[in-house]
């Protein structure tokens, strides 16, 4: 078996002598005899190579997209994850570090999360950006309680066309805590605009908008901010996927308060939906009720710049029941993944990549019309994402896709039951032109 | 003139002359807390009683809790707290002064210590 | 240099067979509506592959790993990261999972989740358990959200959370936001929990008690030894215990939080369980139950029923998710495997963890003050207040330590202790390495006492010299 303790019996030997006690048995003689040496039932150790074929067969139980088609999106994104991003993520000093509270010998790690701030700011607009929590969901709902702290109200306007996942997460954040969700339907798949403007009045913390929304439609965002001017002590919190932003204004344009979303879709891989990237930025206003760690440019004894954990007072180590979060890490090594990727990148790369994943879109939706039994659920134009609605059997439809090796989508009967006929279609960089065009002629052949 | 110099528990003074409190940290107080970058304090007109949260210093190693040492209302602010934190640090009894109070029960003040009583307290593992 | 470009592969055959007046020639803002296109620039420089690789090889050198040298940071466990674990937890099999295929596909990465969970059931002693939570901090709040929802369901007004003032900050924090009022309960004199306290807080409102929240061994690295006396009492007044599992090092494999009545665990994999750190995290803080909670848990769980694996979604009184899908594959993946490799010689963990932390404390014990020594186990707090009269502080300690070239431990906390130094080694040092951190602080010790100002400006030895943290809280500069 591997053995990741490193003495020999000798050792222990000299340290129990050391110590005065007579065997390693007694070291936990003290306890209550009631718990003391449970009957653990545990199968015995594997060498190396035994654990690498035990878990390459478990593996090959494994069906991974690589070898198929697909074009399963709803949160999690299939891009290429370049070769230099996995070098940089296996560094060990990286992978192998805690978090950077002793600053001088934690540069590298400050460093890189500083430039995921800075990055995070660049695309989204916003002042200020943490760095990083465990997914988009959990930043969501994090936002939800800053909100509520900044202005003390309890009334959260929450669209249906917002990520399923993350608004199951919202409910339970708030669970303990007497908020008032209102959840609000959709026309045409976006946001109803006259069901969104009764929910909001004086007593409305916040709103919430995901844009480019869970059906991959553009949410009229510039609209809903007007609508909100009324109210101008409730925060505009937008969701976004943070490819989207290198063609898509960003949120501070359309007067956002805080922007959340995933980075996943920066260099991280799809590993059966963890760990991912949340990522949290607001408006300069609001640093003080930031959840999170936040990484600041200082200098140091010798005026040379250098960087440190600040604002560490808001955070639950030192503030304890009155913290702006219990949020005491972040995803680190997936911020660094996702920073290595967008340098590595560059604007160009990143914007030829959301153009790719806009141009598949459309071409696909474009071309659903040369089916008879498919079509584009919702009018409004796609960033990565569609609903195709069959009047065919979804379940069926997809069982047939499936066995020419093609995920043809999600079903979305799951979270929306009026939407049983219809299935969220994805599309990335590394879906080819010959696989579109597989995928559309097998819907015309059912 | 030691005498009207109260503390409490939390390590919190309060200096009391015609009914008005002046209410600070103790020095032993911005010791600990080190160096200090941040004072919120409560608005004036606003009503506390006694040991309810009236502010917040926030330094490099922690965020305190300034409590209110009796009950009363605040009728002035240190407002040049704002730009110089420091003056809590470098002279709490003094110019680092938070609040002023219109003290409602003088009463309370007795169940406070004076500095003798709060040295005691201090030495006996106050801990804070 | 090329773009890196992988929409239209250059010299392949792929193209759209259509493009007519259809998106392939079409210029992509013809697909976005006009007043949300992006007009300025985002402004990030694409760097060479080169380039990238030399800016992180450069960054990386400035940072210090356990793969670098000892880091006894107190309750973080820093043990070695296995690097099998790493290559197994990379191999495409896992990583090209999408959480949303069917589960006929994904029965391997199905098998790793129920397998490991199953594991931890046993090792800890309790009857359900969701891999969802991402950091301890993560369990926590799902523990507690349980609770609460427990407790809603069964009509009961329960607001209290009873914490020992020992504990780590998450745990408070965790409380507050799943909607509790914390009450603390001083430690006595020999560093736990005072029971003679904490019934008194009992009395003084019993039906208010939700639960008490202990890690054991508490953060000074000793056993709460009362803990079937707690336990029955917390027990008999309806209120439910509630385990902060990031000690667990200390007794894995020689005891159990569910056979001391614990009703609710959240494990660190990142610590006991050897998965890295990552310089702060992905973690995993699974959350373990006893049977009667196992219908609160977070879902999908995982079942397993005729040799197939697969998503449960249907627990009663689930209080939802607390994140997208299912939890941090890969962290459980690389804690899997440590399981697999260690296998039923885990007592051998705990064992060496507290043989190394006594030995070690022995050699610090001529140096530091170490006021509750009494039975400690795989970590110790040692106090540096005997040196303030020399003006020295745990911090300046600290500093020096990282001129010797090692990782300072964890300091100030937990706050019952004057100039705290928390000290846990793990079973992973080896004794020369131990001996090499006690002769550092016995060099420091020297110092202190010899030369007082070597200490002042440390450390001076590494590129970064002392950060001025004051000037980046005054002056915050959060960005480019």
């Amino acid at each position: 078996m591997v053995d990741y303790t490193v003495h020999s019996r000798k050792d222990r030997k000299k340290i129990l002598k050391y110590l005065g006690i007579d065997s390693k048995e007694d070291i936990f003689d003290f306890l209550p005899g009631k718990i003391r040496d449970p009957v653990i039932n545990i199968p015995e150790g594997l060498d190396e190579r035994s654990l690498r074929k035990k878990l390459e067969a478990i593996g090959s139980q494994n069906n991974p997209v690589s070898g198929l088609s697909s074009f399963l999106g709803g949160g999690a994104y299939d891009h290429y994850v370049p070769a230099v991003v996995e070098y940089i993520t296996s560094i060990s000093q990286f992978f192998t570090a805690y978090t950077p509270y002793q600053a001088e010998i934690s540069q590298g790690t400050l460093e890189y999360i500083f430039e995921f701030q800075s990055l995070i700011c660049q695309l989204t607009g916003m002042d200020i950006s943490n760095a990083s929590t465990y997914d988009g969901a959990s930043s969501l709902a994090e936002a939800v309680l800053m909100a509520s702290r900044i202005n003390g109200r309890k009334k959260v306007v929450m669209p249906v066309t917002i990520n399923p996942q993350y608004r199951d997460t919202v409910k339970s954040y708030v669970y303990g805590l007497d908020m008032d969700i209102r959840e609000v339907g959709y026309k045409d798949g976006v946001t109803d605009l006259s069901s969104l403007e009764k929910e909001i009045d004086e007593n409305t913390s916040a709103v919430l908008i995901q844009n480019p929304n869970y059906f991959g439609c553009y949410e009229e965002v510039f609209k809903i901010k007007k609508i909100m001017e009324a109210y101008p002590d409730c925060l505009y919190i937008i969701c976004v996927n943070p490819l989207s932003l290198a063609l898509i204004k960003p949120p501070s344009e359309y007067g956002a308060d805080i922007v959340v979303g995933d980075g996943q879709v920066f260099g991280n891989t799809l590993s059966m939906g963890g760990p991912y990237l949340g990522f949290f930025s607001a408006r300069q206003k609001y640093l003080r009720q930031l959840p999170g760690r936040i990484v600041g440019k200082t200098i140091d004894a010798g005026g040379k710049d250098a960087y440190v954990l600040t604002f560490q007072t808001r955070e639950q180590h030192i503030r304890k029941k009155k913290a702006t979060s219990n949020i005491c890490s972040n995803h680190s090594l997936n911020a660094l993944a996702c920073t290595a990727y967008l340098l590595y990148k560059g604007e160009k790369g990143l914007k030829s990549t959301a153009t790719a994943c806009i141009k598949k879109a459309a071409y696909f939706a474009d071309r659903l019309k040369e089916t008879t039994h498919f079509k584009k659920a919702f009018k409004n134009n796609s960033f990565n994402e569609l609903v195709v609605t069959s009047d065919l059997d979804m379940d069926d439809v997809l069982g047939r896709l499936k066995k020419e090796k093609i995920l043809g989508g999600i079903r979305l009967g799951q979270y929306y039951p009026e939407l049983a006929d219809s299935m969220l279609v994805s599309f990335t960089e590394v879906n080819t032109w010959g696989e579109i065009d597989r995928y559309l002629d097998i819907l015309k052949g059912i | 003139m030691e005498e009207n110099i109260r503390y409490t528990e939390t390590y919190e003074y309060i200096r009391v002359k015609d009914g008005i409190g002046t209410v600070g940290i103790s020095e032993e107080a911005s010791d600990k807390l080190g160096d200090i970058y941040l004072v919120e304090l409560p608005e004036v007109g606003k009503e506390f009683k006694k040991g309810e949260e009236a502010g917040i210093i926030e330094s490099v190693k922690t965020a305190a809790d300034v409590y209110c040492p009796v009950s009363g209302k605040v009728i002035e602010i240190n407002n040049g707290l704002e730009k110089e934190p420091e003056f809590v640090s470098k002279s709490p009894m003094e110019d680092g002064w938070l609040f002023k109070l219109d003290i409602s029960d003088p009463s309370e003040l007795d169940s406070l210590m004076d500095k003798k009583q709060f040295k005691k307290h201090i030495n006996e593992k106050g801990r804070w | 240099m090329t773009d890196k470009d992988y929409i239209i592969p250059r010299r392949t055959n792929d193209k759209p067979r259509q493009a007519n007046g259809s998106s392939q020639s079409d210029k992509f803002e013809n697909y976005i509506p006009e007043e949300l296109l992006r007009k300025d620039a985002v402004g990030i420089p694409g760097l060479s592959e080169s380039q990238v690789v030399r800016y992180f090889n450069r960054l990386s050198r400035k940072n210090y790993g356990v793969d670098d040298g000892i880091y006894p940071l107190g309750s973080c466990t820093m043990k070695y990261n296995p690097r099998i674990n790493e290559i197994i937890a990379k191999d495409p099999a896992f990583t090209g999972i999408h959480p949303y295929q069917e589960e006929s596909d994904i029965q391997g990465s199905l098998e790793v989740m129920y397998e490991l969970g199953e594991m931890l059931k046993e090792i800890t002693g309790l009857d359900g358990i969701s891999l969802q939570p991402s950091a301890g901090a993560h369990g926590e709040f799902a523990g507690l959200l349980m609770a609460r929802k427990y407790f809603d369901v069964k009509g009961e007004d329960r607001k209290t959370v009873i914490i020992p003032d020992s504990a780590q900050g998450t745990n408070f924090a965790s409380a507050a936001m799943a909607g509790f009022r914390v009450v603390e309960v001083r430690s006595n004199d020999k560093g736990t929990i005072d029971i003679g306290r904490l019934k008194d807080i009992k009395e003084k409102d019993p039906g208010d008690i939700a639960l008490i929240m202990i890690t054991n061994p508490n953060t000074l690295g000793i056993f709460e030894k009362e803990i079937l006396e707690i336990s029955d009492m917390m027990h008999k007044n309806g209120s439910l215990l509630y385990y902060d599992g990031a000690n667990l090092n200390a007794i894995i494999g020689a005891a159990r939080p569910g056979d001391m009545g614990f009703d609710i665990v959240h494990l660190n994999l990142h610590k006991t369980f050897s998965t890295p750190h990552g310089g702060g995290g992905p973690g995993a803080g699974p959350v373990l139950v006893k049977d009667f909670l196992i219908q609160y848990l977070p879902v999908p769980v995982l079942v397993k029923k005729n040799n197939i694996y697969s998503l449960d979604y249907v627990l009663k009184n689930t209080i939802g998710k607390i994140k997208a899908f299912y939890g941090n594959f890969s962290v459980c993946l690389k804690a899997y495997c440590y399981l697999l490799s260690v296998g039923d010689r885990i007592k051998d963990i705990s064992t060496d963890a507290i043989l190394n932390a006594s030995y070690l404390k022995k050699k610090l014990e001529g140096l530091f003050d170490i006021p509750y020594s009494k039975n400690t186990m795989h970590e110790f707090v040692a106090s540096a207040a005997r040196y303030k009269k020399k003006g020295v502080s745990a911090l300046n300690i600290a500093k020096r330590m990282i001129d010797y070239g090692v990782h300072p431990p964890t300091i100030y906390f937990p706050a019952i202790v004057e100039e705290a130094m928390m000290i846990e080694p793990t079973e992973t040092e080896s004794i020369e390495s131990l001996d090499n951190l006690a002769g550092v602080f016995e060099k420091i010790v020297k110092e202190i006492e010899s030369r007082p100002e070597l200490l002042e400006n440390a450390p001076v030895s590494t590129e970064t010299k002392r950060v001025d943290e004051l000037k980046a809280l005054k002056e915050p500069v959060l960005k480019e």
